[in-house]
């Protein structure tokens, strides 16, 4: 009996696996069929692969990426779509993770993505961007700002990058003097905010700003900041640079209360999200709080009023940075493809190929920027503009 | 004065893992069991009291005590379902593993029913903060309501397992689990008493840590949980004052080395004490050189 019982299970068990290999082979088949050619009713169709963090500690970025994008592509398909292409969107989660982040990328590539608007977040994005350079396919990334983000040729970026946002807040800081002892609380195993920080730093020095602290904490430890409030307090600093999250930025705000220490605060793109991230949030302790932004919701121009109408009506919410940088996004994709003559029956790698050039040859006015150019190495070139919070709200600095 | 105020923060981190530590050991002591998952209950603890303070909007005094009786139930299961079942197991690392598993096991259950955005809780000690020497030193009503708990809670443990009958069980199956089912105790019983207790004070702690770091996520729980692992084994695993003592401790030699040597460097000296007491004397401070008598 038990000599049968063996036999038996490994021929069920042999069965089990030639089954599963079938399966598999016949998959690849169908999937070569549509990959490129779009839909199966003959429509011609754009696949647009978006990667951001829906769910984590960051989703509000990433939440905010897709719904932003998917209006201007709602918009662009009610128009007719892009060279006669109808865009279909298909949005991944990567929990602001590096590894997950591949996955999904992965993922999207099963499904036939032929551009990729992502990711959302600089650690997520330098993975993928390997990837994304191994199979020449097109990647614009909203909002990940880190310099290797976007290292190979095929990759550009519609925010700022981190040397810029450093830069650009040191030079902010000094010029509208809002300051002249400064300290800093940065986050040491995030790539995002070491590299702010490296260049505020240089920044900060060559234009005579003085750092009087510069307090790190890293991953593991972000619940507690009495210490590196301390030290910027004893060190007398009057205004304390935040280049991190809204999650530990919400901690810092509540604890330097608590220790009664009254510094400005001044942050950059991270702090998008303090205002409605946090639930039960006292937004009180955010009041005076400044960072860096491109887009102001209450700006007045018709764009910004056209786009935030939109998306309150869509969404129930006021859209942050991030929800305008993945609408500049799509219609910088649609501008490129545009200026390239890009069609449905061009592979992957052509296309890629086309829109490179044509990403140097286009200015695009966005909701972030207006006559915004790019150089080869994926830099976009517009002004950083920044905004204060009033009364729970953004208020545009001059 | 800058390490006068490094001190006090240091003794009020160091009340929080006191609290939390002293589950740690009460649980290695009878159990003889590390329950990896001690700080994610902790986790759960805050989110039940976040749930009701904020959503429902109950009282302090009403939403306290629940969370504390949904930790207990938790505790309860838990003990029940994953850890019961592996006492026989061959190895006893069976078990250890099982905990981290239910650890993730946890916080993934808590990432899907509240997701990943964090809350901010608001504080349940209204106590107005002490200012001394003009302001320069401020010790907030959190700080001093953690290290007043902690005290409290270490004495009633102590009088508690020392003069109770439960006490006295939970002593007698800490010595010698076959001998003391001989003398008519419920082994069984008296070790899921034990969880029970370990997982109130979870609560409690959760609660009072989330006063005191208001920012909660499903992963609260799990650095806090490792630090007070470190502190029981350097005050003396198995051992309540040793918890007590190891907790705070490590909150200020945390706080200090934070300040004085590197902000970067927190964690690294916080670990490097475990190596060093593994290394210098296993059974911590107050532990105790238990021989095997043949």
């Amino acid at each position: 009996m038990k000599k049968f019982r063996k036999a038996m299970g490994l021929v069920l068990a042999s069965a089990m696996l030639v089954a599963s290999l079938a399966a598999c082979g016949g998959d690849d088949k169908v999937k070569d069929q549509n990959a490129g050619s779009g839909s199966s009713n003959g429509e011609a169709v754009l696949k647009i692969g978006g990667i951001g963090p829906l769910t984590g500690g960051n989703a509000v970025y990433g939440q905010a990426a897709m719904n932003g994008a998917q209006i201007a592509i709602d918009e662009i398909n009610e128009a007719g779509g892009i060279n006669g292409m109808m865009i279909e969107f298909n949005a991944q989660d990567d929990e602001a993770d590096p590894d997950k982040g591949v996955n999904a990328y992965n993922n999207l590539k099963d499904w036939g993505m032929q551009i990729l608007m992502g990711c959302v977040t600089s650690g997520s994005c330098t993975a993928v961007s390997d990837y994304a350079h191994e199979d020449n396919l097109f990647l614009l990334t909203p909002s990940a700002s880190s310099l290797t983000s976007i290292t190979y040729d095929n990759a550009f970026r519609v925010c700022f990058s981190d040397p810029n946002q450093g830069v650009g807040a040191a030079d902010y800081i000094s010029q509208h003097q809002l300051a002249s002892k400064v300290a800093i609380i940065y986050d040491n195993s995030d790539v995002y905010s070491s590299g702010i920080t490296e260049k505020f730093t240089a920044e900060a020095n060559n234009i005579g700003l003085e750092i009087v602290a510069s307090e790190a904490f890293n991953a593991d430890n972000k619940t507690d900041f009495s210490v590196q409030l301390q030290a910027a307090k004893d060190a007398g600093a009057e205004l304390v640079f935040l280049p991190i999250y809204y999650n530990e930025a919400s901690l810092i705000l509540s604890q330097a209360a608590a220790m009664e220490y009254q510094p400005m605060f001044f942050g950059c793109d991270g702090l998008d999200g303090i205002l409605g991230g946090v639930e039960n949030f006292d937004l009180a302790l955010a009041e005076g709080v400044m960072l860096l932004t491109p887009f102001a919701a209450d700006a007045t121009d018709d764009m910004t009023v056209s786009f935030v109408t939109k998306y309150q009506e869509k969404y129930g919410e006021i859209p942050n940075q991030f929800a305008a940088d993945s609408y500049d996004a799509i219609y910088i994709i649609k501008a490129a493809m545009e200026k390239a003559g890009v069609t449905a029956e061009m592979s992957v790698s052509e296309m890629c190929d086309a829109m490179k050039a044509a990403m140097t040859q286009i200015t695009v006015d966005g909701l972030t920027g207006s006559a915004i150019t790019w150089s080869e190495d994926g830099e976009p070139t517009k002004a950083p503009k920044a905004v204060v919070i009033e009364n729970g709200a953004y208020k545009a600095m001059e | 004065m800058r390490f006068l105020t490094s001190f006090i923060n240091g003794i009020s981190l160091g009340s929080v893992y006191a609290i939390i530590a002293l589950g740690y050991t009460m649980v290695y002591g009878i159990a003889k069991m590390l329950n990896f998952a001690h700080g994610d209950v902790i986790m759960v603890g805050a989110y039940a009291a976040f749930v009701m303070l904020n959503q429902i909007g109950l009282p302090v005094y009403v939403a306290i005590p629940v969370s504390m009786v949904v930790c207990t139930v938790l505790g309860l299961i838990i003990e029940r379902f994953a850890y019961r079942p592996l006492r026989k197991a061959a190895s006893p690392l069976a078990v250890l593993i099982t905990a981290i598993g239910v650890s993730y096991l946890l916080q993934n259950l808590a990432l899907l029913i509240f997701g990943a955005n964090t809350r901010s809780f608001s504080s349940v000690v209204h106590l107005k903060s002490l200012r001394l020497f003009d302001g320069r030193i401020i010790i907030t009503g959190e700080m001093i309501v953690n290290a007043v708990v902690c005290i409290v809670i270490m004495t009633g443990l102590t009088l508690f397992v020392n003069k109770t009958k439960q006490g006295q069980a939970m002593r007698a199956v800490s010595e010698d689990k076959g001998a003391a089912q001989l003398m008519g105790i419920n082994a069984n019983g008296t070790i899921a008493l034990t969880f029970a207790i370990g997982a109130a004070l979870a609560a409690v702690a959760g609660v009072l840590m989330c006063s005191s770091y208001p920012a909660l996520t499903p992963y609260t729980g799990a650095m806090p949980g490792i630090k007070a692992f470190v502190a029981a084994v350097f005050g003396g695993i198995g051992s309540i004052p040793g918890a007590f003592i190891g907790g705070i401790l490590l909150g200020v030699i945390e706080v200090l080395g934070k300040s004085y040597i590197s902000s970067q460097l927190g964690d690294a000296i916080v670990f490097s004490v475990l190596i060093i007491v593994l290394l210098v004397k296993p059974t911590g401070i107050l532990g105790k050189n238990i021989q095997e008598k043949v």
